[in-house]
């Protein structure tokens, strides 16, 4: 591995990680999409300063993205605070609105500049080691790995500050409030947070690898686990993790870095879908299916216990008679009664079932339920 | 009349003005059904999710002809939206983050084949961006043709299962209990959406897109509460958007995707203006009479206590004491000409203010109404 895959790699799991930290919260709190809608319009805020101090490598054009950002945010909530659309419209507004404006005011007036709109969406991984920060002439590493590096700092520090506050209001906001703290300025200074990793992060990685970051792997997080530290761990964890394996596919496939690592992330986040021990698809498929058996189980038990005793019961506890009474198929009930027998519920003599002594006590007790 | 001129005689304008149109109105149709239904931004995810079926459908087929790269851009984003089902039914996670999920995945997905693709050495795959970004100037007749026939299918559709999609998007719980399949009327919706939405990529492109939805449906709900009327409204918005943003990007040199979207962006800044009865200058108004009537009850009680406390209609108040009575200050004056209008109270002859006989009829009625329960007046 060469210095610049290294650096590469260190600046994606550094990017992944940052992102993944503030995501938990925008994922638990029912704001994932403000993340999609930030990155987009932080484009107006550095066309804007770009006219104003008309240098590429401004920092100043850093400072009107992160600006945008926040104003973003104002401005959504202020859609939607006059309640005539809902929260997921106000953002379906704004952003393409402001990231119209920003793509106008690029074709019309800087044409000539090399601020492409591809570029933004997209991201370009592989040039951000070329773009070198040195301090008194000494080269001490890619810029943007320091840029993201402190952004990571701010938002470690930002969440062990005011863990809290923010747990608190994102599970129970009137609850915050009631104790005093201030769930507006908790959302604002939680959105600057936002805004800032954003506008770091999209600058070396793109937008959409932004988004991705900020989501995918909180929300596989979601899966594997119910307390909020763990969860935090587990995202940054798997951000990382979809940091260096997309990195690796890119380079074997010889495409997009930004796309690749967004793909792996996807592909994480579906591995955890289909295999979390308690949530995934498969053990929740199981889980359905051993709750079937248990409660068709319980019927046959039940219906016999009903009859026992009685002048029907030699009827009604015939093995082909039970179609009939409970609608089970005959290969349904074949199957059921095997499951029963093997519980030790009933026993099978001459086509006959007979409950029993456990059979008698699962019955009334799911009767009793 | 030059406008007029070339929209009927120009034959790039007037392509791209139609196609524009009725992309519009078809998105604008169905994004009511994903407004209402708290889906606002399917649009914006299902766009994204099109891309790797656009790039697989080319690497597939080596053709670039627009139903080829519709068909894959469609089979994507069906799948996206049977993944977010999936994600949103079956696990905790909220809509909003599996929205997020597919969005960025599927379109991180779609540029890691499309950067595939493009080193291979073929230079023919060129072009695709295109529905990243949108270039409405490149349509051909051929295409309007392609919009407006998937379009009138869609439109098809709605009109045959309004009933089931009005349901669906008010109370699906109701329309499962009278026995209607919700999950494939919901599919149906969706894949009906889906269609309206990667017809539209090309001309708007894949960010855009989520504004052609979300937009005419918003515009139109400020102007009615009914779903019909919100149906054709949203679709007139969205076809005047395409059009109008078209004519703006010929006439002003703007990028046509942009163009729309500020139009349209522009008829929502309207709608949620000067709708009657919810824009936000009605409610002010609203808000605005209703200080003014409140101001005016003040001080017709105000002038009924002084009135009690001296007993004689002749006895005149001066304006300085009903304004420290009322706390209205400037307000007191206008609330007393209004009752003065309405000959409740009358301007003695120096320059005092006290009730008519009317007036005191009013301010018992007035004190009667606000006290119910202890209906013997506000007495002494």
């Amino acid at each position: 591995m060469s210095g610049v895959e290294l650096e590469i790699q260190l600046l994606a799991v550094t990017v992944g990680v940052a992102c993944a930290l503030p995501g938990v919260f925008l994922v638990l709190r029912r704001m994932a999409l403000m993340s999609d809608a930030i990155s987009h319009t932080v484009l107006l805020g550095i066309v804007v300063a770009f006219f104003i101090v008309e240098d590429l490598t401004s920092p100043v054009l850093i400072l009107g993205a992160a600006a945008t950002g926040v104003l973003t945010v104002a401005l959504v909530e202020s859609i939607r605070g006059t309640g005539l659309v809902r929260e997921d419209a106000a953002i379906g507004l704004v952003f393409p609105a402001l990231f119209s404006i920003a793509v106008i005011l690029i074709t019309r007036f800087a044409g000539d500049v090399h601020l492409d709109t591809d570029a933004v969406l997209l991201g370009e991984l592989a040039l951000a080691p070329f773009r070198r920060l040195e301090i008194g002439g000494l080269d001490v590493g890619p810029r943007a790995l320091w840029v993201m590096l402190g952004i990571l700092a701010l938002n470690v520090a930002f969440l062990a500050a005011f863990y809290k506050e923010l747990k608190l209001s994102t599970f129970d906001a009137s609850l915050a409030a009631a104790l005093g703290f201030s769930p507006v300025l908790v959302h604002y200074a939680f959105m600057g947070v936002v805004s800032v990793t954003a506008v770091g992060a999209f600058d070396s990685v793109g937008s959409i690898l932004v988004v991705a970051f900020m989501i995918v792997p909180p929300a596989a997080a979601y899966l594997l686990s119910d307390r909020l530290g763990r969860v935090i761990w587990l995202s940054a964890l798997l951000g990382a993790l979809s940091a260096v394996s997309g990195y690796w596919l890119a380079r074997w496939l010889d495409a997009s870095i930004a796309g690749s690592m967004a793909g792996a992330a996807g592909a994480l986040f579906g591995l955890v879908l289909l295999f979390a021990p308690e949530r995934g698809l498969i053990a929740l498929a199981r889980r359905r299916a051993r709750q079937r058996v248990e409660f068709t189980r319980q019927m046959l038990a039940i219906h016999l216990l009903h009859h026992e005793g009685t002048p029907a019961a030699a009827e009604e506890s015939r093995l082909d008679h039970l179609s009939e009474h409970l609608r089970w198929t005959p290969i349904q009930a074949e199957r059921i009664v095997d499951a029963a027998r093997r519980a030790g519920l009933v026993t099978l003599d001459d086509e006959r079932l007979h409950l029993t002594e456990a059979g008698r006590s699962e019955a009334r007790k799911a009767m009793l339920r | 009349m030059d406008l007029l001129h070339d929209l009927l005689f120009d034959y790039t304008l007037r392509t791209v003005a139609l196609g524009s149109a009725a992309l519009g109105a078809v998105s604008g149709t169905l994004g009511v059904f994903a407004v209402l239904r708290r889906e606002a931004l399917l649009g914006d995810a299902i766009s994204h999710a099109a891309l790797p079926g656009i790039v697989l459908a080319f690497m597939l087929t080596g053709s670039k002809s627009t139903i080829v790269l519709v068909g894959g851009a469609f089979a994507a984003g069906w799948l996206g939206t049977a993944l977010l089902r999936v994600i949103t039914h079956q696990t905790r996670i909220p809509s909003d983050s599996a929205l997020g999920i597919v969005l960025s995945v599927f379109f991180g997905l779609g540029l890691m084949l499309l950067t595939f693709v493009q080193k291979r050495p073929d230079a023919a795959q060129a072009g695709l961006e295109t529905f990243l970004f949108g270039q409405a100037a490149t349509l051909l007749q051929g295409d309007v043709i392609v919009i407006a026939c998937l379009g009138l299918a869609s439109v098809a559709v709605v009109t045959l299962l309004w009933k089931e999609f009005k349901i669906l998007s008010f109370d699906p719980e109701f329309g499962g209990s009278l026995g209607f399949p919700m999950d494939r009327i919901e599919l149906l919706l969706g894949t009906v959406l889906v269609l309206a939405i990667v017809i539209g990529l090309q001309t708007v492109g894949v960010v855009l897109m989520a504004a052609m939805v979300v937009a005419p449906a918003a515009a139109a709900r400020q102007w009615t509460d009914s779903l019909g009327t919100m149906v054709w409204l949203a679709a007139l918005f969205g076809g005047l958007s395409g059009a109008g943003g078209a004519v703006l990007s010929s006439t002003g040199g703007l990028p046509t995707g942009p163009a729309i979207v500020l139009t349209v962006s522009g008829f929502v800044a309207l709608s949620m203006t000067l709708a009657p009865r919810r824009g936000l200058v009605w409610s002010w108004l609203a808000a605005r009479r209703r200080r003014a009537a409140i101001r005016r009850d003040t001080v017709l009680a105000d002038l009924y206590a002084l009135y009690l406390q001296h007993g004689r209609l002749e006895h005149g108040h001066p304006l300085a004491v009903l304004e420290a009575m009322s706390e209205a200050g400037e307000g007191t004056r206008r609330s007393l000409e209004a009752l003065e209008e309405e000959g409740l109270a009358r301007r003695l002859v120096d320059g005092s203010w006290g009730l008519t006989t009317e007036g005191r009829e009013a301010a018992t009625e007035l004190l009667a109404e606000l006290q119910p329960e202890n209906g013997d007046g506000g007495g002494g």
